[in-house]
């Protein structure tokens, strides 16, 4: 069957298996090589995607749930939706979440996803009190950050490359409110956005949605969205009824021009340079899930996104460099999304580390791998690296640069013989 | 408490159901064959909703052991769907017979009389619309399951005094262990939980009839009026 990820590039024949216990888990696994999990395909590009797939779904139970700590212990396929839909309600939340929630606990640990509070909280494998895992021989061994710390390390971030996630105990954050209150801070331009972040970096949740088709004075204005959990013991939440996207739109509908009016609509619909709202949390850290499958106004031919971080010391000069090339390429995207990491961890594929981060959509078109060859070199230069999660196109050469523990990576593939069973497309284009 | 009874509660469609109805405040009574395989599942149902949930092992073609079964619930249940079937051919007449027509009307027999002393209650049947025309690819479990639609009708039309609620429910393709490695058009497939939301409001409506996905009914409408003649020479 045909199959893709969110970013609908590239499309591939492959065959999907399903499993609904350990036993069967294994007996998929004994005759395959070239296999990688799924979860919910929400990665961009090429992470998930192999000959043989094996479907984390349909596995999803949740297994216990201490209400006194917190810990939840579920197997890999129940998605951060199904957590927020049970334990909303009874004051608790997940204290790491990416921007959409439609994504399983086995891709949160694999991916090692971050938030709006990775300078607070750090990433997702900072809330994992243990997880199982299925290695190549079908053996079924507990990792922690003090069981078998070397296999944690490489599997949080690894990308399904050290074997299947089948549970995890997670630790779950009280919260006293469904609703979060959000203070959105106008900036003129890239010195302003950095004075802002730095002006409000005690804030639990922050992320700035910047305007990369903005130039001159105003390169690299953007709104900052900082925000608190509330405090009014209102814990009502109902997953929102969604829109969604019926059909592919026509790629020529997204282009330079509607892209520039709609950015410079969204600057400017915010009016004041800080005001305050009260929004729900599905708003708040959620807001393309409203829409199902909104992937689909990029036409057929899929798109892509380019995320890197760079060092602190470095950001400010090479995000000038770069926002200048994009906004002069006039290949902008709606979404470019700029955060400021806190401390890198230990795990050994894990993408943050200190410095901003910056993630832009590009519609895949002629000439786009052109330029983000550029950029790669501006990135390199400045010893930024990027995020596996969201790439389909970085050489190998590129990726290693950003990652030191890469070496070690590839051994622990070697002994435990996972290089002769887990692949994805990805692993094989950058050599891990 | 208010126990809803499931039968063959270890399908795909089923499992949909109890999920769907636990996540709308009922009690579950979860009745299969090797029922221990889901205690995880019925766990899973405990901490997603705060819902009792109590497993019987429950084997369809055992009639004896239905009367002794229904009697050992203390509580009796607000309703029962059943969702028992097998899809087998010729070579397997009889347990396709038995396990999609004999064993669910053996046990739904009992379970309508004590609804019907209590003039309450709501039965719920998956059935196919396999069972609304003979095909040759499956046409012993088709006439099984249309042998359960006409009893399903006359139930519905004897309980219809006591204020019984029966409904029929017709599925076309649904994706589960039945249908796995079939390849099924994806747009006429639909997933178990779609089934299950269908069939929770459809219930809660008090519809009679459900086609699932509901353009089944028109499809099975056009393979109804096609004449003898002509049909029994198509590829079906
Ligand atoms: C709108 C949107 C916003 C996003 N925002 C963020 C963000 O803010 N921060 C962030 O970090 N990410 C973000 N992402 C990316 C997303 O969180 C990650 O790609 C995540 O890993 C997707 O999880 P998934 O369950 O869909 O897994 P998939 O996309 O199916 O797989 C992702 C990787 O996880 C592996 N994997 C999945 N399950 C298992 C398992 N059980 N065992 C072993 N390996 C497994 C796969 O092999 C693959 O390498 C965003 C994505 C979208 C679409
Ligand atoms: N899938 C479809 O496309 C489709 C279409 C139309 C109608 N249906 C109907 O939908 C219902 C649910 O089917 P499904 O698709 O979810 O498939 P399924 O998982 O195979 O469900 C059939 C269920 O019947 C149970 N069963 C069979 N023999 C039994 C017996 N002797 N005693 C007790 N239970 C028995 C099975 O139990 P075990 O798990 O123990 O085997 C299984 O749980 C069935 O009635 C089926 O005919 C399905």
């Amino acid at each position: 069957m045909a199959l893709q990820s969110w970013g609908n590039y590239p499309n591939i024949d492959a065959i999907a298996y399903k499993f609904d216990h350990q036993q069967a888990l294994k007996n998929i696994l004994d005759p395959h090589n070239n296999i990688i999990a799924r979860g919910n395909g929400r990665s961009y590009g090429d992470s998930a995607l192999s000959a043989h797939q094996l479907d984390i779904r349909s596995y999803n139970y949740f297994l216990d749930f201490d209400q006194e700590t917190g810990i939840l212990h579920c197997q890999a396929g129940v998605l951060l939706s199904e957590i927020l839909e049970t334990f909303i309600p009874r004051g608790w939340f997940v204290s790491v979440t990416p921007g959409t929630k439609l994504i399983t606990v086995g891709g949160a640990i694999a991916s090692d996803v971050h938030g709006k509070n990775h300078h607070v909280k750090g990433s997702f494998s900072d809330s994992i009190i243990e997880f199982t895992m299925m290695l190549e021989n079908g053996e079924i061994i507990t990792c922690s950050h003090v069981v078998n710390p070397e296999l944690f390390q490489a599997t949080c971030g690894g990308m399904g490359l050290t074997g299947i996630i089948i549970d995890a105990k997670i630790k779950l954050e009280a919260i006293n409110s469904s609703m979060i209150n959000q203070v959105t801070i106008k900036t003129k331009n890239l010195q302003d956005t950095f004075k802002a972040f730095e002006q409000y970096k005690d804030y639990t949740y922050s992320v700035a949605w910047i305007d990369c088709m903005a130039k001159g004075d105003s390169l690299g204005r953007c709104l900052l969205m900082v925000g608190e959990h509330a405090d009014d013991g209102n814990l009502d939440y109902i997953n929102r009824n969604k829109a969604s996207i019926p059909f592919q739109f026509p790629s020529f509908l997204l282009n330079n021009l509607t892209v520039k009016s709609f950015n410079s609509l969204y600057y400017a619909k915010v009016r004041k340079s800080v005001s305050e709202q009260k929004v729900s949390i599905d708003s708040f850290f959620y807001p393309l899930d409203a829409i199902a499958n909104w992937n689909r106004i990029y036409g057929k031919n899929g798109f892509t996104q380019y995320q890197f971080v760079l060092p602190l010391d470095k950001s400010y000069d090479g995000l000038e460099k770069i926002l200048s090339k994009i906004a002069a390429s006039g290949k902008g995207s709606f979404l470019a999304v700029l955060k400021l990491f806190g401390k890198a961890n230990s795990n050994w594929l894990s993408f943050p580390m200190e410095g901003y981060t910056l993630a832009l959509d590009f519609k895949i078109e002629p000439g786009l791998f052109e330029l983000l060859n550029e950029l790669d070199k501006i990135v390199l230069e400045y010893d930024g690296r990027f995020y596996l999660s969201k790439d389909v196109r970085v050489s190998k050469q590129t990726f290693e640069a950003g990652y030191k523990d890469i070496d070690k990576f590839r051994q622990l593939r070697k002994r435990y013989k996972m290089d002769q069973k887990f692949h994805s497309l990805q692993s094989k284009r950058v050599g891990i | 408490m208010s126990y809803v009874l499931i039968i063959g509660a270890k399908s795909d469609i089923a499992k949909a159901i109890a999920r769907e109805y636990a996540k709308h405040g009922y009690d579950l009574y979860l009745a299969a064959r090797n029922v221990s395989e889901l205690e995880e599942f019925a766990n899973d149902i405990k901490i997603r909703f705060n819902r009792n949930i109590k497993c019987f092992e429950l084997d369809i073609l055992d009639y004896i052991s239905h009367k002794y079964f229904y009697d050992s619930l203390e509580e009796k249940p607000l309703g029962v769907i059943s969702a028992v079937g097998y899809l087998g051919d010729v070579s397997e007449t009889q347990k396709t017979i038995n396990t999609n027509y004999t064993g669910v009307v053996n046990l739904i027999n009992i379970i309508a009389d004590d609804f019907e002393q209590r003039k309450s209650g709501f039965i719920v049947a998956i059935s196919s619309v396999a069972g609304d025309r003979g095909r040759k690819s499956n046409y012993i479990y088709g006439s099984a399951k249309a042998a359960l639609t006409a009893y399903l009708s006359g139930l519905r039309n004897r309980l219809y005094d006591a204020n019984v609620h029966v409904m029929t429910v017709k599925p076309g393709f649904v994706a589960t262990k039945m249908t796995e490695g079939m390849d099924l058009p994806e747009k006429l497939t639909a997933k178990p939980e779609d089934v299950a939301k269908d069939i929770y409001k459809a219930q809660q409506n008090g519809k009679n009839v459900l086609y699932t996905k509901w353009i089944w009914k028109w499809i099975m409408l056009i393979i109804k009026s096609i004449p003898e003649f002509q049909f029994k020479k198509m590829n079906l």
